[in-house]
């Protein structure tokens, strides 16, 4: 299963409880669409740090690198070279 | 304290029976064990089930007047009822108990409806006058004691729980949906609405006068705040000598009693208030109650055991597991009677068992300071983010928000930037008189994602935060934001929530009676005129409390941030990824889709979840136990009717 695929399935099944599809766009901000509350990002950071084997830095800990699937997909190649 | 229950005609019809009465007075045995009492006319019935307080022998209800003109049931304590019964001998009335509750029938003689204006205390009242054929309700004025009613069949009736209408054949259970989507926002429906279809709330503050058939609703009371422009020019050193004697006042009046009276104790400056207060300036022994917990993220023991040390009291401490937790739950459903989003009740329901074990009905309790005195983190949290709305693109003043939530495992503002954005939602109200509560509000509103299609349809237009407006004054504009934040708290969270589920049920299910201090009125209106900048003092909450009670409390307490008391949520409901048994049942498929309320298949991901341990923040937690809470009273109250709490094997 490819990142975006893996990442993709937990905020579907996590966030949104759900396994369609449909309801989350790879683009979509996850708070300005509401998928998120900020302790939901704390749970986002813990699952890529188990599941990619990664540490999030607070420093990273921003938007830009986090707020939707295609945002934490490009973070997590970042931090793999 | 005590329940009451009674039925009107409001048509000529067939008289109240005694059996419809019994029936309804018996459903609420807990809330008075110790006798009940009855009175019939042709129109009318009052019953009352009593718990003994105050003139042990010659209070048994209902009370008249000298020519037995008046009747009245009263559920609570007049605490100023000596002073009133003084008067009252002086204007020439005759008194046959010693109870407070023969002022109430004398008062009323005095000056009718507003009899109510003279009770310092906390009350939910019936009332009959039968020369002129007029029945009155009213309740306390922040919402302490309950009272409930429904109109079907040409009758109201009334009472203090609704298990005890529900005990009358003649009315329907039914769950209002946008009772439920209410709770679902703003933490309590929104009164009158109760969480059942029909079924009233007396407001806190309120007055029902039946007559003839009519009803008629009107407001004694309301939290009231100076405009903004006002501003009171005495020193820290005038207000804290004004507000330490009027405490200490409230206190005494509190402590009335024919029975001893025990005190809860948190570790936090509210309670610490309060028992230092009957420590130094009453002679009352001290005897004090605490709960505590496994996971040091709730505990407070340490703090208790200092104030234990430095109060020298008789102490009794509660350990409560999360499997405690989750075993008293259904019970708690019970008394709630209302959907809820957090389990905080159920220790405290473990606690007031604690005290009747200990052989003591009635503690004195902290609940009201946070609401008087400004001591809640949302309140901090606005004037944060209406500071930050000033200058919107400041970096620094945001930061300021990382700064308020110490005491949280995971805190909302622990993820960097995430912080900003989050606290930034809403921003756009900020002119609203709710603008404070928006956070809080949109976090709990995500349950509203578990809905089925067939809820959503029934609520065509689902709950927003404009309904809020419904229950303010016009002029709430006109006053400070904090005094805003605090008039949205006090008839919201405070009487739907912390004064009710939290706080009289839990008590009530083990006959003890709360008794609340900080809600005498004369000390919330007395705070009403405190300087916002004496509340919150740049973030240091409660400033002029404990500024007041410097000397008379442990520095380490006095000095603490606060830490609101709560319990573990959802993983109070599995065992080693297991969920409990009535768990189970309550969120399958075949129950979740017979009740209609959720889709089973999204609450099937959001249980998952919560038995991975993979629900941390405040969202998932709210919505597990909003569902399982909701479920309990459709299993326990509108399937089974049942008086007695959820018992599994009933549903097999």
């Amino acid at each position: 299963m490819s990142s975006e695929a893996k990442i993709r399935n937990y905020i579907l099944e996590n966030y949104l409880f759900t396994d369609d599809e449909s309801a989350l766009d790879s683009a979509d901000s996850f708070l300005d669409k509401g998928i998120l509350d900020s302790t939901g990002i704390l749970e986002v950071i813990y699952f890529l740090e188990d599941e990619f084997e990664i540490k999030v830095e607070d420093t990273e800990m921003v938007p830009e690198n986090l707020d939707s699937v295609n945002n934490i997909v490009s973070f997590i190649e970042r931090k793999r070279q | 304290m005590c329940g009451i229950a009674g039925i009107i005609n409001l048509k000529d019809g067939i008289p109240p029976s005694r059996n419809e009465l019994e029936g309804m007075i018996h459903a609420v045995h807990h809330r008075g064990p110790d006798g009940y009492g009855f009175y019939y006319h042709d129109k009318l019935g009052l019953a009352h089930a009593r718990l003994s307080i105050i003139d042990l022998i010659g209070g048994d209800q209902p009370i008249h007047n000298e020519d037995q003109s008046v009747q009245v049931v009263f559920n609570g304590e007049i605490f100023n009822y000596l002073e009133l019964r003084a008067q009252l001998q002086k204007k020439g009335h005759r008194f046959y108990t010693h109870s407070d509750t023969e002022v109430i029938v004398h008062l009323y003689e005095e000056h009718e409806e507003e009899f109510v204006n003279h009770l310092n205390g906390q009350f939910a009242i019936a009332l009959w006058d039968s020369k002129k054929q007029k029945l009155l309700l009213a309740r306390d004025r922040a919402g302490i004691r309950p009272l409930f009613t429904i109109e079907t069949g040409g009758r109201l009736y009334f009472a203090s729980e609704v298990k005890s209408l529900f005990s009358h054949p003649a009315i329907p259970r039914e769950i209002n949906l946008t009772a439920l989507q209410e709770v679902f926002t703003f933490w309590t429906t929104l009164p009158p609405h109760s969480l059942f279809e029909s079924v009233e709330i007396l407001p806190p503050g309120h007055l029902m006068v039946i007559n003839k058939g009519e009803k008629r609703l009107s407001r004694y009371w309301d939290w009231s705040f100076p405009n903004e422009q006002i501003d009171n020019h005495k020193s820290v050193t005038e207000w804290s000598e004004e507000l330490r004697a009027l405490m200490v006042d409230s206190v005494r009046l509190q402590l009335r009693s024919d029975v001893p009276v025990g005190a809860y104790l948190s570790g936090g400056l509210d309670s610490s208030v309060l028992t230092s207060l009957i420590k130094n300036f009453t002679d009352t022994p001290l005897r004090t109650f605490s709960i505590g917990f496994e996971e040091e993220e709730f505990d407070e023991s340490g703090f208790q055991k200092d104030l234990v040390d430095y109060l020298g009291t008789k102490h009794t401490h509660v350990l409560c597991k999360r499997s405690d937790i989750g075993a008293a739950f259904p019970k708690v459903i019970s008394h709630t009677e209302s959907a809820i989003v957090r389990t905080a009740p159920t220790p405290l329901m473990l606690l007031s068992g604690a005290v009747r074990e200990a052989g003591y009905k009635v503690v004195l309790t902290g609940e009201g300071a946070d609401e008087v005195f400004g001591g809640y983190d949302i309140f901090k949290e606005a004037k944060v983010r209406r500071f930050w709305s000033h200058a919107p693109d400041s970096h620094w003043r945001p930061m300021i928000l990382q700064r308020l939530y110490p005491y949280l495992k995971h805190s909302p503002t622990a993820s960097g930037a995430f912080t900003k954005r989050f606290f930034q939602q809403g921003m756009e109200h900020i002119d609203k008189p709710y603008f404070a509560h928006i956070p809080r509000w949109s976090t709990t509103q995500r349950i509203l994602q578990f809905f089925s299609d067939e809820a959503r349809a029934a609520v065509p237009h689902p709950v927003e935060y404009a309904a809020i407006n419904r229950l303010l004054p016009d002029e709430i504009n006109s006053w400070k934001p904090l005094n805003r934040d605090q008039y949205i708290e006090a008839n919201t969270l405070l009487s739907g929530y912390l004064l009710s589920s939290q706080g009289d049920r839990v008590a009530m299910a083990n006959s003890i009676e709360g008794r609340f201090p900080f809600l005498d009125h004369r000390v919330i209106e007395f705070a009403a005129t405190l300087p916002c900048r004496y509340k919150i003092m740049g973030l240091n909450e409660k400033y002029m409390l404990k500024h007041t009670m410097q000397g008379l409390i442990p520095e380490s307490i006095r000095n603490r941030s606060k830490q609101p008391y709560r319990a573990p949520d959802s993983q109070s409901f599995f065992v080693d990824g297991k969920p409990l048994e009535y768990v189970d049942y309550l969120f399958s498929e075949e129950r979740i889709r017979k009740s209609g309320y959720y889709n089973p298949k999204t609450v099937s991901m959001l249980m998952k979840k919560c038995a991975r341990g993979k629900a941390l923040g405040f969202a998932d937690n709210m919505a597990f136990v909003g569902i399982l809470s909701s479920m309990l009273v459709d299993e326990m109250i509108i399937e089974k009717n049942a008086i007695e709490p959820y018992n599994r094997h009933q549903s097999s």
